[in-house]
């Protein structure tokens, strides 16, 4: 079991033919991802690598494939349009990978997610990967290892830093979600941490937030009131000035909220294992599970 | 992006906004001219610079007389403006603005943000105008009204009735009010904005709602469809190194301490400058080189961040990821012979042939050391840095 996304999990992929869409598609194929269609507009009726059809539109991929996920490299400035085109064609899983995307589009977006059964995971995001399933994103997949742990984060290269020594411990991952580094995300931790309690692999869930809005509050209100399995935090920036964007879109302390030490206090209040720095992750994670 | 003032004021004019008569002045002989020209018995002379609390710092004079207003502007004009959002270094300020001079009969706060926990659009209103809205929302909370718009049904009356009745404004008034905030909604839209501030509107004597001062932040994400924000970017507001990293698109951010950071992805960027902190050392900086760090870009980071003088050495922290660690490595040691780097440096990178970057690292001939983890790293360059 894992969550979302397993081996028989058809993949599309939006925006298969661009540089950065045929690189990560060609590394998911070789995760064994079933990857099995792409749509880049006016390249209908082409192969993606001799193997994957090229659709002009979702609405002629669907036609020939089922489709369960989709995966968006679609730039910036397209990429709010090409969500909204997988929520009308009820594709259930919407993966964005896509960064710069303008907040107002995404607020369209949202508004589109919540008239729809669709879950939505970024933008600006690694993606998700079930270990040893697939891999839907731009991780690198060697650092993922089967294992009972669920990891959920705002970040990229330090969700590698947790999952690498996840591995390296023993622990192993069930699934890995970034789920994005912008103020308006598709969707916010609690979707998924529901989703881990409810699956039987996952033994505790780590999750890994920054500084800037909410999120992490909100979910830590959800894990005290809904959540058995041990949940392991951290957050990225207590050593970040206030009013300056750090990297991400929405890592920004903006009017003293959405501190790191303020965030870290209603997380600890709500009985969230708390790792002090990123090295000792999968150390608070073995404690937590009394290993 | 943060713009001026006098930028925000011309925005909300462009979009049907009424607002005071102003001009932009950048010598003392033009505030007088332009004192003149506005035919008004009093003038504000307010100093242009990216940072809010401008007042009290001594930016914003009331002048009486074209002279009072020229010598103002003496003083003010390559001034060193420190306020509360500047920082102790402060911001130089290389014009001003001169505006007339309005009857105030009540000061509110109004501002529109994004609600990132509704995904909405926020309009914050208090009759408060003209404090500081942080202090108001922590003593006074009850005297703030944050009214949510989804952004699917728009901004309809009944909003506009609630912040209105919030605020007292006269049944009389109400008309021009809501025609102010149905403009302010749509350029909040329709320019991509982040944030709009208006601290503070002011009823004036004939019954107008005008912005006696006004603060935007635009989406730099949203340029692509708003050609004219290229022109409202003031790079003499900005930290000159950030503006240079920027143009080779690296992210860096100037911080007080003395280790030099150099990490791919923002989030391990940040947590790489926590256990810096934790293990008794302080980030310089935070600087976030992107998933492709080949020796060009190391090269250009390494001489941003040697443009810092406080730094005593250098941590790069890389999770190869797809890129493999060998070919980084050859990348920093090259990068770093190049430019005749001759600081302490402490590399990290972890990934693909990991124990083939360590030796190349090792046996650089460089001022290097080679680390196995983040906190191995993170404890190395603060015993250097700590002597």
């Amino acid at each position: 079991m894992s969550i979302l996304v397993n081996k028989n999990t058809n993949v599309l992929v939006q925006g298969i033919t661009g540089k950065e869409g045929s690189f990560h598609t060609q590394k998911c194929i070789e995760y064994d991802t079933k990857v099995v269609a792409g749509v880049t507009p006016f390249k209908g009726k082409t192969l993606f690598n001799d193997s994957v059809p090229v659709y002009n539109t979702i609405k002629e991929a669907k036609k020939e494939r089922r489709i369960d996920a989709t995966m968006i490299f679609v730039p910036a400035s397209f990429a709010a349009a090409s969500v909204i085109e997988a929520v009308e064609a009820e594709i259930p899983l919407i993966v964005c990978i896509t960064e710069g995307i303008p907040v107002m589009d995404m607020l369209n977006v949202k508004a589109a997610l919540n008239c729809s059964n669709s879950i939505m995971i970024g933008p600006n995001c690694p993606g998700i990967i079930t270990a040893d399933e697939c891999k839907i994103g731009i991780m690198p997949g060697f650092i993922h290892k089967k294992g009972s742990v669920g990891v959920l984060s705002r970040s990229g290269t330090l969700t590698y830093e947790a999952v690498n020594q996840l591995t390296k411990a023993g622990l192993g991952e069930t699934t890995c979600i970034g789920i994005g580094g912008d103020p308006i995300i598709g969707s916010p931790f609690i979707t998924f941490l529901k989703k881990f309690e409810d699956d039987p692999e996952t033994k505790a869930v780590v999750m890994i937030g920054e500084i800037g809005g909410t999120a992490e509050e909100e979910a830590s209100e959800f894990i005290k009131n809904n959540m058995k399995k041990p949940v392991i935090g951290f957050i990225a920036g207590k050593t970040a000035p206030a009013g300056k964007r750090m990297g991400h879109a929405g890592a920004i302390i903006s009017g003293g909220k959405g501190t790191a030490s303020e965030k870290l206090k209603t997380m600890e209040k709500n009985g969230i294992h708390i790792a002090d720095n990123p090295s000792v992750i999968a150390e608070t994670a073995k404690k937590a599970l009394n290993l | 992006m943060d713009i001026h003032e006098y930028q925000a004021k011309e925005l909300l004019s462009k979009r049907g906004v009424k607002t005071l008569r102003s001009i932009l002045c950048h010598k003392p002989e033009e505030v007088y001219d332009a004192y003149k020209s506005l035919l008004s018995t009093v003038a504000v002379v307010k100093a242009q610079v990216h940072a809010g609390g401008r007042g009290k710092g001594g930016g914003v004079k009331i002048a009486k007389s074209a002279d009072e207003a020229k010598s103002i502007a003496e003083k003010m004009l390559g001034m060193n403006l420190v306020t509360a959002q500047t920082g102790k270094e402060g911001k130089t300020v290389r014009k001003v603005l001169v505006e007339e001079g309005a009857e105030i009969i009540k000061e509110f706060y109004l501002s529109l943000t994004i609600d990132r926990k509704n995904a909405g659009i926020a309009f914050v209103v208090s009759a408060e105008g003209g404090m500081e809205i942080e202090e108001v929302s922590k003593n006074n909370p009850e005297k703030i009204l944050t009214v949510s718009i989804n952004p699917l049904y728009g901004l309809k009356p009944y909003h506009i009735l609630e912040i209105s009745l919030f605020l007292g404004i006269d049944k009389n008034l109400h008309g021009g009010f809501s025609k102010l905030i149905n403009l302010l909604y749509g350029a909040f839209m329709g320019e991509d904005m982040s944030m709009l501030e208006i601290n503070p509107l002011i009823l004036t004597g004939s019954g107008e709602f005008i912005p006696l001062d006004a603060k935007i932040i635009l989406d730099d994400n949203a340029d692509f469809r708003h050609p004219a924000f290229k022109d409202l970017i003031d790079e003499n507001e900005e930290e000159p190194l950030e503006v240079q990293a920027k143009s080779v698109g690296l992210n860096y951010i100037k911080l007080d301490g003395n280790v030099g950071c150099m990490v791919n992805g923002a989030g391990l960027a940040m947590a790489t400058m926590d256990t810096i902190k934790e293990f008794g050392a302080t980030p310089a900086n935070f600087l976030d080189v992107g998933g492709t760090a080949d020796s060009k870009r190391v090269e250009t980071a390494f001489n941003i961040l040697l443009s810092d003088k406080n730094v005593k050495g250098i941590f790069i922290n890389i999770f190869g990821g797809i890129v493999k660690c060998d070919m980084v490595a050859e990348g920093v040691v090259s990068a770093a012979k190049n430019i005749g780097l001759k600081l302490p440096v402490v590399v990290r990178l972890e990934g693909t042939n990991a124990d083939i970057a360590a030796k190349i690292i090792e046996n650089s001939g460089m001022n290097f050391v080679s680390a196995n983890s983040l906190a191995d790293g993170a404890q190395k360059i603060s015993k250097i840095v700590n002597g």
